[in-house]
């Protein structure tokens, strides 16, 4: 079995969000980067499955050299390989369209990605590869079971759950449930430096959304503290003054 | 030219969500001077159809085909990307939820088409077609602007608001061809707890945190939010540790959510807690810390221990409820 896990490179959950020249830069100067929360738990749940030497994990990463440590990351984490196409990811349509390219041209039995980059949270790019490629893709699932031939996923809906079965090639994005990310061991570390990471050149496609410029939420003004033996209050304040109850 | 909405029906019911994304559909397409057509997928009753015209759409396109009763995307997209030929539709609109997550890229390359997730305001039409969603987990707004041609926009849940605009509608049915390479996936089960309030789409959350102590004191929680008509969330850690379902959790890693009305009731207000709930209207803390960073963006706050504090609130609703 053969899985490719796409990775995005993404600021720490921790980072405090600022912009430069006009609002129209993430300011990236002294962030850390990290690999993009749900593609942890997408790889370590691709790494499960291949377990006991049923198949072998590849990572693809579209992006910049910057982002080599975070594919390091990956392999230290357990996968196999790395493929990095080597191009600023301009949009969702452009990045899907790479990694379609690329898996249409190696023999992937499922492609897991994240539920969305916590960046600029698009939810976009898991769709898109599988309309290029022209496969089945289930979005946000929390479980995934593979029986050789068959993929038996549960697929968050709103308020429960879907059970979807899949036969053939397909593409996933994961959310948490999915599987608890797993942290590199010492010899993961040592051996990421060795694993191959190919580069590949992108291919040309129009880039078809840009975003033009950012907003910071307008700050919130001082908080209405009530006293813990008027907590009653709350009701009214909520009632006549906030009326949103 | 025109605008095409997809409604998403749910055992042949359409939610708020979907109202507010015809809302906004009509919005964009009175100032663009066209059409609104709606599309339904699955089997959804004419009374049910012609509701969408309250919120302005002229025609609903009703598409009632067995093998789409469930939700395939790969199929919808197909059939959706279909109908905004038919109809000329350089524009679809859709809600941003679970299911529109899964479709609006897939139609988006079907029709080469800019896509916009998470919308939360009107395009602006000044410089070219730009539209403002959320980004970094609600920590910041990006405004994209699409290029292209067609361009599909999906509408964050309570962004916009349903408003009325009623129109007389015509129900058309639309039958295209389903290609069986399109139906690969096949829905097993469908598991939905109908007699809860739905955390993406509630327009009251009341949510917990570890200084609860233990799931067993989650029925103060309940009690308050259903009182409230409210749905119920908390924090990662109590999820992680089971005392919670996860698909209750909040934040940068579960579920982002931006109701009337957030109460947070013993949650410290961690940034990745924060990320997700921030945008809510308005924030209610309740916390016995005072120096907890929630109290830094709350709107009101109540300094106490949350097992005298809730009990009081509680009763001063079912008091003024009467
Ligand atoms: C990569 C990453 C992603 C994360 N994603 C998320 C996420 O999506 N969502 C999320 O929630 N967290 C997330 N976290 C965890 C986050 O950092 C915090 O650890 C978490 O939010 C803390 O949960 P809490 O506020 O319930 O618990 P605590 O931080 O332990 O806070 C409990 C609070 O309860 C108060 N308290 C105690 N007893 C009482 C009482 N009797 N009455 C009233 N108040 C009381 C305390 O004063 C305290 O403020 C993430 C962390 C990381 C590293
Ligand atoms: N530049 C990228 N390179 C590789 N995979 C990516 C990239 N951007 C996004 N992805 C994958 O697509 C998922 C969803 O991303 P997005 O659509 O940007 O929210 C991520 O969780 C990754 O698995």
């Amino acid at each position: 079995m053969k899985i490719l896990v796409c990775i995005s490179n993404v600021p720490d959950t921790t980072t405090k969000i600022t912009f430069t020249n006009d609002n129209t830069q993430f300011n990236a100067s002294g962030v850390q980067f990290i690999v993009n929360p749900y593609d942890e738990i997408a790889l370590s749940r691709a790494i499960e499955l291949c377990e006991g030497g049923k198949g072998t994990v590849t990572v693809i990463n579209v992006g910049e050299s910057n982002t080599d440590p975070t594919i390091r990351k990956a392999l230290a984490i357990g996968a196999d390989d790395a493929v990095r196409v080597d191009a600023f990811p301009r949009d969702a349509y452009f990045t899907a369209f790479q990694i379609a390219q690329y898996a249409k041209s190696n023999d992937f039995d499922m492609i897991l990605c994240g539920r969305e980059s916590i960046d600029y949270n698009g939810s976009q790019v898991a769709a898109m590869i599988g309309e290029f490629m022209e496969i089945p893709s289930i979005s946000i699932i929390k479980k995934l079971d593979f029986d050789g031939t068959t993929a038996t996923i549960e697929r968050e809906i709103e308020g429960g759950k879907e059970i979807v079965s899949v036969t053939g090639k397909f593409v996933a994005s994961c959310a948490e449930g999915t599987a608890e990310a797993k942290i590199p061991n010492m010899r993961g570390i040592m051996s990421a430096r060795t694993k191959p990471l190919e580069v590949v050149a992108a291919q040309e496609i129009e880039a078809l959304a840009k975003i033009t410029k950012f907003e910071t939420p307008a700050p919130r003004g001082a908080v209405k503290l009530i006293p813990a033996e008027n907590s009653e209050e709350l009701i009214n304040l909520l009632h006549t003054e906030a009326k949103v109850i | 030219m025109s605008v095409l909405v997809y409604v998403e029906q749910v055992d042949g019911k359409f939610k708020k969500s979907v109202f507010e994304a015809v809302s906004y559909a009509k919005a964009i397409a009175d100032k663009q001077n066209t059409n609104l057509t709606a599309i339904s997928i699955g089997n959804v009753a004419d009374g049910e159809l012609k509701e969408l015209g309250k919120y302005g759409a002229a025609k609903v396109l009703n598409v009632a085909n067995e093998q789409l009763n469930n939700f395939v995307n790969q199929a919808y997209a197909a059939v959706i990307a279909e109908a905004a030929k038919k109809e000329s539709a350089d524009l679809i609109v859709l809600s941003n939820s679970f299911s529109g997550k899964g479709l609006a890229p897939r139609i988006a390359v079907k029709l080469k088409a800019g896509l916009v997730d998470g919308a939360v305001e009107l395009p602006n039409f000044e410089n070219g077609f730009a539209v403002k969603k959320t980004a970094f987990s609600g920590k910041a707004f990006a405004i994209t602007t699409l290029t292209s041609a067609n361009k599909v926009i999906a509408l964050n849940p309570n962004a916009f608001g349903v408003k009325e605009s009623a129109v007389e509608t015509v129900i058309e049915t639309f039958s295209p061809e389903v290609k069986s390479t399109d139906l690969v996936a096949i829905v097993k089960e469908i598991v939905r707890a109908t007699n809860k309030i739905s955390l993406p789409d509630a327009e009251l959350v009341v949510s917990a945190g570890r200084g609860l102590k233990g799931p067993e004191n989650w029925g103060m929680v309940e009690e308050l939010a259903e009182l409230l008509g409210a749905a119920t969330a908390c924090s990662k850690p109590v999820s992680d540790a089971d005392w919670r379902p996860h698909a209750e959790h909040v934040g940068q890693t579960g579920i982002a959510i931006s109701p009337n009305l957030y109460i947070a009731i013993g949650i410290s207000g961690a940034i990745q807690h924060l990320a997700g709930v921030s945008s809510s209207k308005v924030i209610v803390v309740i916390n016995k810390d005072p120096e907890a960073p929630f109290f830094k963006v709350a709107d009101y706050g109540i300094v106490g221990d949350a097992f005298e504090v809730v009990p009081k609130i509680i009763a001063a609703l079912k008091a003024h409820k009467g």
